[in-house]
């Protein structure tokens, strides 16, 4: 490393090794696990969405960042879009036709990501954008997920995403409900969750497969935080504002609310908490008012796979609370060291 | 923006040009003033319920300018705003009741809409910016260009959800045309299932921001063609000045 004269440089003298594009390749390794263990579960679809998804994001990526006159190869290098396709393809189910893939990346990447600026401008998430674009266009094939350990090898998959249809096997056998939606039909027919719990779907924590993946988008969520790529507020207040939500409702009735670590570990629970919520550009930036964020999240979360009309809540909670970090990151703006508090009604 | 429009009228063809220019395209009532948006973006979710509702619209624009205008001379400032309120207000009521007489499923589709047309800010700006300060034969030509270019928006705009959303074009054109016009429809593809977002309420907003870009890149294009021009005609001249021609 060159030693630069301290006297000659302004601050910052320590600086990290690191710029975008490391940051989004780090993102991309701590999502294999997950992509791996959905790969187990829900088949070769994963690996074909992935190829569909990221080629899909770069072409659109180049086209706007084209007509915008930038520099195209500059921008394609961090990496940006990728993440973005990826973190999108892991919420489609794996046997959803191919164009479900291109629409959702597209929208993502040309509207609610290159329209409002490109990297760094958007103020919503692009990939949950992108994934609810989808699901409130398409909800019948955005639903529709295949048990788990199916025997559905790569021709299959093929077939089904590219030509809708499987000459060997009938996919309406082999799909379901995943165990959020199955849970919400049920408890809606006055079922308990205790008896939901007997019809085999689910496993030692919480849905069969499920549960592995919120498992392993865990553990890639522990290394970025290990390495430093994203800091554990948004993280830990994402899923102690669903746990403690959920708690107070368990212990009141149990056999109405499901348990807290059923939520933890239940649908985009982990993969919110540690790759969607703390994108760095739509998620606020003050230590303070990143536990405000994720506790947001959390709460939102819980109320929308409780109360509302979808059985996972992820995607808006997250878009609802990006659309309130400016009005946090105002108020929660750190004391500059020195400097008595600012007194926000003198100011004017 | 609407200022502009009230220089004193000079019943002149030029000014004629520009009423038309202004209401067709330069000050268009969606796409620049953005006025009138609520049933603009709630209504369009097909070409025939933009139409309709673009059509009662230009009719009121048409109806409470005229009088508007002919009544200018005789109403106090302090009193005009209630006073085109209720002109308004009587206007819309009178085409509801005849598009309940005539086309009542339109009617019936359109519906809170109808009589919406009244806190439309279009009728109101137009008779308080233009109307009111002009002869009734220039208030009617720029009402009719201002409801036209209001009905064009509608059209497209219901055009390109209609499209996405649902895979037709001129659906339920019956409601409108009477019975004839119901081979009008076209049916862009017979299995498309639509996308739903665009019949939606963000369709409409993502629609309406899409026509807006276009309208101003349509612009962008047509002031660099006239920059260029302008340059060349001055390295034409052997002078080097250029001409510092804004935007």
């Amino acid at each position: 490393m060159k030693s630069p004269s301290v006297f000659n440089h302004s601050s910052p003298h320590v600086q990290a090794n690191t710029d975008v594009a490391k940051v989004m390749l780090q993102v991309l390794l701590a999502l294999l696990p997950g992509l791996l263990v959905i790969f187990w579960f829900f088949g070769w679809g994963i690996w074909i969405h992935l190829g569909l998804a990221c080629m899909t994001a770069i072409a659109c990526e180049a086209l706007v960042l084209k007509l915008r006159g930038k520099d195209v190869m500059l921008y394609l290098k961090d990496y940006s879009a990728v993440v973005t396709a990826v973190l999108l393809v892991i919420a489609i189910p794996t046997v959803a036709p191919w164009w479900i893939t291109v629409f959702g990346v597209s929208f993502a990447i040309i509207i609610a990501k290159q329209l409002y600026g490109g990297l760094g401008y958007n103020p919503f998430n692009p990939a949950m954008v992108g994934y609810v674009a989808l699901l409130i266009s398409f909800p019948l094939q955005m639903t529709i997920w295949l048990s788990p350990f199916t025997e559905f090898g790569f021709v299959e998959s093929v077939n089904i995403i590219f030509w809708g249809f499987d000459a060997h096997l009938s996919v309406d056998a082999l799909t379901t409900a995943t165990p959020l939606d199955e849970l919400k039909t049920r408890l809606a027919l006055a079922e308990t969750v205790s008896e939901i719990k007997m019809s085999g779907i689910f496993g030692a924590i919480a849905g069969i497969g499920w549960e592995w993946v919120n498992l392993a988008f865990l553990g890639g969520g522990l290394y970025l935080i290990y390495q430093k790529v994203i800091s554990w507020h948004i993280p830990v207040a994402v899923l102690s504002g669903l746990f403690i939500t959920a708690l107070l409702f368990y212990l009141i009735a149990p056999d109405y609310y499901l348990s807290p670590i059923l939520h933890l570990f239940s649908g985009g629970t982990m993969l919110a908490a540690f790759f969607i919520a703390t994108d760095p550009v739509s998620s606020s930036t003050t230590p303070k008012g990143r536990l405000i964020y994720g506790v947001s999240i959390g709460v939102l979360i819980y109320m929308i796979r409780t109360w509302g009309g979808y059985p996972d809540g992820v995607a808006f909670s997250v878009l609802l609370v990006n659309m309130a970090v400016p009005t946090i990151d105002y108020y929660t703006r750190p004391q500059v060291f020195g400097y008595q508090k600012l007194d926000d009604t003198k100011e004017e | 923006m609407a200022i502009e429009n009230s220089v004193s009228s000079v019943n002149s063809v030029s000014m004629q040009t520009k009423v038309i220019q202004d209401g067709l395209w330069h000050n268009n009532p969606a796409l620049v003033q953005m006025l009138g948006l609520c049933p603009l973006l709630a209504v369009t979710t097909s070409v025939v319920n933009g139409l309709g509702l673009g059509l009662a619209t230009t009719m009121t624009l048409l109806v409470s300018g005229v009088v508007v205008s002919l009544i200018r001379h005789w109403v106090r400032p302090e009193i005009r705003l209630p006073v085109f309120v209720l002109i308004i207000a009587s206007t819309v009521t009178s085409i509801e009741l005849l598009m309940s007489a005539y086309f009542y499923d339109l009617f019936k589709i359109l519906g809170i809409f109808i009589p919406l047309i009244v806190t439309n800010c279009t009728i109101i700006g137009r008779a308080e910016a233009f109307a009111s300060r002009n002869p009734p034969l220039l208030a009617m030509l720029d009402a009719l260009a201002m409801g036209i270019g209001f009905t064009v928006v509608l059209v497209l705009l219901g055009g390109l959800r209609e499209m996405i959303g649902q895979g037709t074009l001129f659906a339920q054109a019956h409601l409108m045309f009477g019975e004839f016009a119901s081979g009008l429809t076209i049916v862009l593809r017979g299995d498309y299932s639509g996308v739903l977002l665009a019949i939606l309420p963000p369709g409409a907003f993502i629609g309406l921001g899409i026509l807006v870009a276009i309208k101003n890149s349509i612009d962008q294009y047509h002031s660099r063609i006239i920059d260029n021009n302008s340059v060349l005609v001055n390295n034409g001249d052997s002078t080097h000045t250029t001409t510092a021609s804004g935007r």
